[in-house]
């Protein structure tokens, strides 16, 4: 049974906002929440794509502003939970980059972004912190019941 | 003793703690001393030939070690030395 991570609308809303304003390149962004147990996902901080050169492709967090997201989470209680980027023009399907500095513990949301549409908002999480993701089911809890 | 700040997901390998307390001389010293402190922490921090891996980034204070003497960079017992994971990834 694949886990749950559960996310806010307003989380969903961001990453789509942010991911739609950011296309044709990928963006990225840190999210924070607690983890009990239960891991909540409660806010999403965008973060620039330190990426040089081509971003379509490719995103990357500096250590400045990773050591950053660190503090934030301390100062406001906050759980530092995952990562979120965007797959332009592709699926929300972590790819083999994507694993290879993956680190165990964190849920990596990826949210694919059809020319400039957001779709399909998927969470990656290493398995049994090997070297291999297994999809967590993202529940979004909506403030009005659909 | 110099303290290493330990990220978030790293955490659940030293038994949630922060910041632990390591001896050494060097940055290599550090990490392998944390490393073999909490074994389960050895993958995720140091290849097969005990090197430290190409994803982790280390500070000592505000400073990439790579700027200093990589990973023989001399510590004190006030040092403040953080690992910091490489985020980065990609569609394809």
């Amino acid at each position: 049974m694949k886990a749950t991570v559960y996310i806010t609308e307003e989380v969903e809303k961001f990453i789509q906002n942010h991911g739609a304003e950011y296309f044709p390149n990928e963006c990225c962004g840190f999210l924070y929440g607690k983890e009990g147990d239960k891991r909540e996902i409660t806010l999403a901080k965008r973060v620039d794509n330190s990426k040089e050169g081509d971003q379509r492709r490719r995103f990357e967090i500096s250590p400045k502003d990773y050591m950053d997201a660190e503090r934030f989470a301390i100062l406001n209680d906050l759980d530092l939970l995952g990562i979120y980027h965007s797959h332009p023009n592709h699926p929300a399907i972590a790819s083999e980059h994507d694993l290879a500095k993956a680190m165990p513990f964190f849920s990596y949301l990826i949210i694919s972004v059809n020319e400039g549409i957001p779709g399909d908002l998927k969470s990656w999480k290493l398995e049994n912190d090997e070297r291999k993701f297994t999809e967590e089911h993202v529940e979004v809890k909506y403030l009005i019941e659909k | 003793m110099a303290t290493i700040l330990i990220p978030t997901p790293l955490r659940k390998f030293t038994e949630n703690n922060s910041k632990v307390e390591t001896g050494g001389i060097t940055i290599k010293d550090a990490i392998q001393d944390l490393a073999t402190k909490y074994a389960g922490l050895s993958k995720h921090l140091l290849d097969e030939n005990g090197n430290i891996r190409s994803f982790i980034r280390v500070y000592l204070g505000d400073e990439d070690i790579n700027a200093l003497e990589k990973d023989a960079t001399v510590i004190y017992n006030d040092s403040i030395i953080s690992i910091v994971p490489a985020i980065a990834g990609g569609s394809i």
